[in-house]
């Protein structure tokens, strides 16, 4: 009886049953206070609730003037969702042309996808609220650069609406230079303002331009997006939708949750009948598969959604196939008469290469499917993949090293362990 | 144990599932997911059990060919598919009409999923795609890290999953849509998963192969890798059939294919890979043999 390797194999055990009961319920010693880790594990929209959008434009358009399209339909879709006051709103360009809007949170969904997916207004009102021009008045605003390599929004406006712009901006120049306001043409979005340049002088041209000192090359685009998305609007066809209210989403997590716990310790239950001393110690490396999961999870940032709980509970159903293909290769080695110390050593070598083998089949499977697959099954994919990489580490690493421990406890009866006279 | 003698029996139990499959699928035809083809999918919490031609009255209106089903626990809820996809003001619209008529306290519906139909097209295009990588890149790594007989026998037995698993969907009548196709490609990488287990012994124990009995290497082989296969697909169903039993709607989409792909896959490693791979070998051993004759 080696009593320094039973005290460390409890050791280990306490040490990640503690490890399990932290991440999973958090700690609250004293002054000390950690909250669980599941809380840091970023949610899918499936599961927090929310609204997930993909708009394609319909345009015929390539190259540079795509672009610049797609940059306006971002711009607007970024005002108008900036207007809600979500948390962590997502409107990023997809493909050629299309756009992703992500809006988790959202209680009122079918609002908030009619307020995005609408038709943009845009108007130029003097202080007194008359209007001057509007967005069917503007043929192209873009951002140049002054000889001082200063950025500006070069305005173009329509022949038609010259006349208007010339006779308003003439009155306003006259006025006084203070009060400010009063010499103001506010260039209003969806009754939002969006800039509200100071009249300098009248332009008859039809080629005004607005100048800030506090433009940045980023902020003076921003601005010219803006307007040419109220002048000229590019269609949209809302090709995918998806919402899905925080009740139902929680009520999914709730399920699933409750579905990994008895499926897992089943599972768990299930190894100790079948190997005894050996179940344990995979349940104990399941243990720590499953920390090692959320572990990289948290650490990668990436998202859980609901199929990839489905791919995270089929991977711990896979993970403890390593630990059974190492268990019965030691049994048959020592069934060969090696010692079970040297059953061990052999039978984790010829277990390692049938494991990556079969490995990194599944493994071309995850990577294939990441990068062909759409939405939900890249979330599928992305925790099949950490979950076969995580599940190797574990059968490799920690369960030879808590079976060696386990056969230094008592050499003399170690093969009885593996259920062998 | 005599596996590959009676592999004749083995394929004729796969062959009738499969032949059964394949009727029901000309006499139903396939029936796709809105995700496939374009449409409409509204989940509602109706708070009391409605009859689905009392709504249909509602829906008419907007689909005519609408499908209505009841689900959850009181079957409460109600899930409206349409192969049409709804706008978002026709869906704002059917949902305040059913709001107003059953006076319903929420002011949303549970979730809202809807496909373009050109999207539709383009998932289906790149599942398919996705598939075809897979096997190939699979294929290719068998023949890297055993030879060409062993992933085509491979091959063999992953088809028959997916051909047993499509069966599976045509006799219950199930919708084929894009979490089916995720399952099927997990379905890919276990089946192959477990076929490498056994090919690897198999590729362990050649160098004690006698006189060509590919046969007898092929049973050994199986039984030596027997009990891995059964706890291991065992502990694998466990959680899987948890969470189709506690799952909710989206979760089981995933669940049930997976659930008859892994009893396959753990079937056709045992049953039809290692047979073809016997066949295929003692095909190639008898050529041999013969051109052996020939020149000599």
């Amino acid at each position: 009886m080696n009593t320094k390797s039973l005290v460390a194999f409890i050791f280990i055990a306490l040490l990640v049953i503690a490890g399990a009961y932290t991440a999973f319920l958090g700690l609250n010693v004293g002054g000390l206070s950690i909250p669980p880790l599941t809380e840091s594990v970023s949610q899918g929209l499936d599961l927090q609730g929310g609204v997930y959008l993909v708009y394609e434009a319909d345009t015929d358009s390539t190259g540079a003037e795509l672009d610049r399209e797609m940059e306006q339909v971002i711009e607007i879709f970024r005002l108008r969702v900036d207007s809600m006051g979500l948390t962590e709103p997502v409107i990023v360009r997809e493909g050629d042309d299309r756009v992703r809007v992500e809006l988790p949170g959202v209680e009122a969904a079918e609002e908030a996808i009619a307020m995005i997916g609408t038709t943009a207004r845009l108007e130029f009102l003097d202080p007194d609220g008359n209007l001057v021009i509007s967005g069917n008045d503007i043929d192209d605003a873009r951002v140049m650069m002054d000889a001082n390599n200063r950025p500006y929004v070069a305005l173009e406006l329509d022949a038609g609406a010259r006349e208007a712009f010339a006779e308003a901006t003439g009155r306003l120049a006259q006025l006084p230079s203070d009060p400010v306001d009063d010499r103001v043409i506010e260039i209003i979005l969806d009754g939002e303002v969006i800039s509200a340049p100071e009249v300098s002088e009248r332009i008859d041209t039809g080629r005004p331009t607005i100048t800030s000192q506090t433009f940045t090359i980023e902020t003076a685009s921003e601005l010219a997006a803006l307007i040419r998305a109220g002048a000229l609007p590019v269609e949209l066809e809302e090709i995918r939708t998806s919402t899905i209210t925080a009740t139902l989403g929680e009520y999914a997590l709730d399920r699933s949750i409750q579905a990994a716990i008895i499926g897992i310790s089943l599972l768990m239950l299930f190894m100790i009948v079948i190997y005894k001393i050996p179940g344990l110690v995979a349940d104990i490396a399941l243990t720590v598969y499953i920390l090692l999961v959320f572990g990289v999870i948290v650490l990668l940032n990436a998202t859980v959604t609901l199929p990839g709980i489905a791919a995270l509970i089929l991977s711990i159903g896979m993970a403890v196939d390593a630990n059974v293909i190492i268990f019965e290769r030691i049994k048959e080695d020592i069934g060969t008469g090696k010692t079970v110390r040297v059953a061990i050593e052999s039978g984790f070598k010829r277990a390692f290469r049938t494991i990556l083998d079969a490995n990194v089949t599944t493994l071309i499977a995850g990577v294939v499917l990441y990068q062909f697959g759409t939405g939900p099954i890249r979330g599928f994919a992305i925790l099949l993949i950490i979950g076969i990489l995580c599940s190797m580490f574990t059968a490799i690493i920690i369960t030879r090293l808590l079976l060696r421990l386990v056969v230094k406890i008592n050499t003399r009866k170690s093969k009885t362990l593996f259920g062998l006279k | 144990m005599k596996i590959v003698e009676n592999k004749k029996y083995f394929f004729i139990i796969s062959a009738l599932i499969i032949l059964t499959g394949g009727i029901f699928t000309l006499i139903q035809g396939v029936e796709l997911g809105i995700d496939f083809t374009g449409g409409t999918e509204i989940e509602i919490d109706m708070e009391q059990y409605i009859e689905a031609s009392e709504i249909r009255e509602v829906l008419d209106d907007y689909d005519p060919a609408a499908s209505i089903n009841h689900i959850g626990g009181d079957q409460n809820n109600i899930v409206i598919r349409t192969s049409e996809d709804l706008s978002s003001e026709q869906r704002r619209d059917l949902f305040n009409d059913l709001q107003a008529e059953y006076n319903l306290s929420t002011d949303q519906p549970l979730r809202v999923d809807q496909f373009g139909p050109s999207i539709g097209q383009e998932i289906q295009q790149r599942a398919l795609l996705s598939i075809l990588i897979s096997a190939i890149g699979m294929l290719i790594y068998i023949t890297f890290r055993f030879e060409l007989s062993y992933g085509i026998a491979s091959l063999t037995a992953l088809l028959h999953d997916i051909l047993i698993v499509l069966s599976v969907y045509a006799v219950l009548n199930i919708p084929i849509n894009n979490p089916f196709i995720a399952a099927v490609l997990t379905i890919l990488g276990y089946s192959i998963n477990d076929s490498i287990v056994v090919f690897d012994r198999v590729r362990e124990n050649i160098p004690f192969l006698k006189k060509n009995n590919f046969a007898e290497l092929g049973n050994t082989s199986i039984a030596q890798t027997l009990k891995r296969s059964i706890i291991t697909s065992v502990t694998t169903l466990l959680t899987i059939v948890a969470l189709y039993i506690l799952g909710v709607e989206q979760i089981k989409t995933f669940a049930l294919p997976l659930i008859a792909g892994i009893i396959s896959g753990t079937y056709s490693s045992i049953f039809i890979a290692t047979p073809v791979w016997v066949m295929i070998k003692e095909r190639q051993a008898a050529k041999k043999s013969y051109q052996g004759a020939k020149s000599s």
